[in-house]
């Protein structure tokens, strides 16, 4: 389906490369047009500030500034490290939900649901030695990742419930949760605001730079592991066989039910482990406000993969160093953090348009970057009628 | 308290069961009109995804084009209001001119957006759903990033429509006067909402176009074959049904409110589209679930504002506030789960039409 290795043995360099450019053409031709729109939008938002003279060169120092706050320097390079990691590990959890038909949209909530396990169990063994204390708080958070993300597998599994709707559900179920439990019995007694105590010991170790933690080395590990899983096992194969076709793959013998609740637990579980990433690894301790963009970031991480395991690194990468550069744009050209998202939001919007960008730009590309085509539709079961069995 | 009432309240557990009977009796009539208006958003959302999977078209972008509609009436708001400084408000509604260009504005937003995913779902044959996410990253986006450029020039909103006071004799008729109050103490969005849902319940199951978007939603090439132009159905279909849409966006931030905040549609678009699943496509159906949700969303609110008495107030506070302002997210779950294997959706719902080559 979305192999990356090419079909016919490659004989020379040339031909290679001209692989290579069909896999990237359309991702690297929708990141340009969103930055020309990013432009626009910079352009035209200036028309808004007041008392501001019109800077035509206002995009480019924009540019500028987010270049340099996500690779300028080597402490820029560790903190787009720092916002990949959750983004590498959330994207898994979504592509692997696109890899069996499912639409993980709730990675927010389950990224929640872990950091929570994480702060939880990390305050109580704060003081063990962390060889121990760590093991035990990420062991945690995965398995309240994994519970949220088994809630909207086995509705949809036993009800057909579409997991769109009960996964947006419960992540507002989830910051609920946590606004309840941080200004209530996790909070720190007589602190003014709703804060818990910080994880001491079961806090990741910093090895690179000021704030490099170890978690970049668990979500490639990830990577790898997820990969493996797919394509290298039984139950990855009937992952990809319930995602292509869940008709064909019950009467093969699997169980797609199974098949299903068990995806949206391990996506639940990669989901959670990005926000134990950022708990243990970033904040160390949890507010009521606990709560960032990593959830949409990783449908948007996901799809510019095309939910290849490997090519994830480099799309979450790209968003990461969004979110790294984002606030030293906003201090150099004013321009709100927010207009990442629109980035994003564009960037998506070409990938999904890349039968008209190959027509406007002759590109020839492999497969369609997303929907029609190579890809698993997820626009179905959203009724009754189309339960999985 | 009457006596016979006090002794059922008594009974050990089950008491509790009497307790809570007897709140509700006591809660939601008096709530109804709060109710209704906590309905009014989710309903037109669920009428947008009624007519779009009806035809054929899935649109999990309602959640985005609430939020782009509201946050484009807001701000049309803030420019005209100074243009029209003594503009003369309506003694019903308050309808000033800034307000009606900016509820204008607000569908043509909306306009716009659903003619994106509909040549993005139809002429491009894209995933639907992933269509629809796009559209809702772009609006939150967009919306969050304008705000935060405006909100340093401290803005001011041009106001908000004002509800309709029904006179008294009409709500304090015995028995009936709170519907009267439910549905007539609204302002004009949220009235015109029992409106639209009777009018396309019988559109759709008593018109020509009805049948034909029935059609094409459930059979594709059949409609096609007897003349029905399945392109051109289902993109007017997603552009009118964006219309509702926009206007679920226009209330929240000119009818509910008269501002704008980040996110503010908080899932009301997915709620609506559990809604329209618990209806089973039908505009009344998708009505009365959205109702159900309302009413669970008022009840939360009233058992955080005035809990009541006794055994079971004691019970319901000892629970966290934010539980109670959860509980319609965990009623659309469970009702969604209990209702869905029974609730069959268009046949060729979210799949794209190739049309054969007639040539």
């Amino acid at each position: 389906m979305t192999a990356t290795a090419p079909a016919a043995p490659t004989r020379s360099l040339r031909h290679a490369a001209r692989q290579l450019w069909s896999l990237i053409a359309i991702p690297a031709v929708a990141i340009l047009l969103s930055l020309v729109v990013g432009s626009v939008i910079i352009l035209v938002s200036e028309l808004i500030i007041p008392d501001h003279a019109f800077d035509w060169t206002l995009p480019i120092t924009a540019y500028k500034a987010l270049l340099e706050g996500s690779i300028g320097s080597p402490q820029a390079i560790v903190n787009t490290l720092v916002a990949t990691t959750p983004l590498i590990l959330g994207g898994l959890s979504v592509a692997l939900g696109f890899k069996a038909g499912l639409f993980n949209i709730g990675a927010q909530g389950q990224f929640l649901m872990g950091a929570l396990g994480a702060v939880i169990v990390g305050v109580m063994v704060a003081t063990w030695p962390p060889i121990v204390a760590i093991p035990i708080a990420v062991a945690a958070g995965i398995l309240f990742g994994a519970a949220w993300g088994f809630i909207p597998g086995i509705l949809k599994a036993v009800s057909g419930a579409h997991e769109v709707v009960t996964t947006i559900m419960l992540n507002y179920i989830a910051v609920a949760i946590i606004a309840a439990l941080v200004s209530g019995p996790l909070k720190v007694p007589g602190s003014p605001s709703p804060i818990t105590f910080d994880v001491g010991n079961a806090a990741f170790p910093i090895v690179l730079g000021k704030n490099g933690h170890i978690g970049i080395f668990i979500a490639l590990f990830c990577v790898f592991l997820v990969w493996f899983v797919l394509y290298r096992t039984t139950w990855g194969f009937q992952v990809r066989a319930v995602g292509a076709n869940p008709d064909a793959a019950r009467y093969a013998g699997m169980r797609p039910r199974v098949v299903t609740t068990l995806t949206m637990t391990a996506a639940g579980a990669l989901a959670g482990l990005a926000g134990v990433c950022v708990l243990l690894g970033v904040t160390h301790s949890m507010t009521s406000a606990f709560g960032t963009t990593v959830g949409f970031d990783s449908i948007s991480v996901a799809l510019l993969a095309r939910s290849d395991p490997f090519a994830i690194v480099p799309a979450a990468l790209l968003f990461g160093g969004m979110r790294a550069g984002a606030g030293l744009m906003q201090i150099q050209a004013q321009i709100p953090a927010e207009l990442v998202d629109v980035l994003q939001a564009t960037i998506l919007l070409f990938l999904i348009m890349s039968p008209v960008l190959r027509r406007v730009f002759r590109l020839r590309s492999a497969q369609s970057a997303l929907g029609a085509g190579g890809e698993t539709t997820i626009t179905k079961s959203y009724g009754g009628e189309t339960v999985v069995r | 308290m009457d006596p016979i009432i006090s002794t059922l309240y008594g009974i050990p557990l089950v008491g509790l069961a009497f307790q809570l009977v007897g709140y509700l009796i006591a809660t939601i009539p008096p709530a109804s009109p709060i109710i209704m208006a906590a309905a009014t958003p989710l309903v037109l959302g669920a009428l947008c995804g009624v007519i779009g999977e009806r035809s054929g078209v899935v649109n999990i972008g309602i959640e985005g084009i609430m939020l782009a509609s509201a946050f484009t009436g807001w701000i049309v708001g803030v420019v005209l209001a100074p243009m029209f400084p003594d503009a003369a408000s309506t003694p019903v509604f308050g309808i000033t001119i800034p307000l009606l260009f900016a509820v204008l504005a607000a569908l043509g937003v909306a306009l716009l957006i659903s003619l994106l995913h509909a040549w993005l779902s139809i002429s491009l044959r894209a995933d639907q759903i992933i269509s629809g996410t796009i559209i809702n990253i772009a609006a939150f986006g967009v919306t969050a990033y304008l705000n935060t450029l405006i909100a340093k020039q401290s803005p001011q909103s041009a106001g908000a429509f004002t509800a309709f006071n029904p006179p008294d004799w009409l709500t304090g008729l015995p028995v009936v006067g709170w519907l009267f109050d439910m549905f007539l103490h609204q302002g004009p969005i949220s009235m015109s909402v029992i409106v639209l849902v009777v009018g396309l319940q019988i559109w759709l199951f008593r018109s020509r176009w009805g049948l034909r978007t029935r059609a094409v939603g459930e059979h594709p090439k059949a409609a096609e074959t007897v003349g029905i132009d399945v392109i051109r159905l289902r993109y007017r279909n997603v552009l009118i049904s964006g219309l509702f849409a926009g206007l679920a966006g226009a209330y929240l931030s000119m009818e509910a409110t008269n501002s704008f905040q980040d996110g503010m549609t908080a899932g009301r678009g997915f709620i609506a589209l559990a809604a329209m699943i618990v209806g089973r496509w039908t505009p009344i159906g998708a009505f009365g679930a959205a109702l159900l949700f309302a009413t669970f969303t008022a009840l939360g609110q009233s058992i955080n504002f005035a809990p009541p008495a006794g055994q079971l107030g004691d019970i319901m506070t000892s629970v966290p506030a934010q539980f109670w302002d959860a509980l319609p997210y965990i009623v659309t779950i469970i009702v969604l789960a209990g209702v869905v294997g029974r609730s069959i959706p268009p046949a060729a719902d979210g799949q794209p039409y190739e049309r054969e080559s007639a040539t």
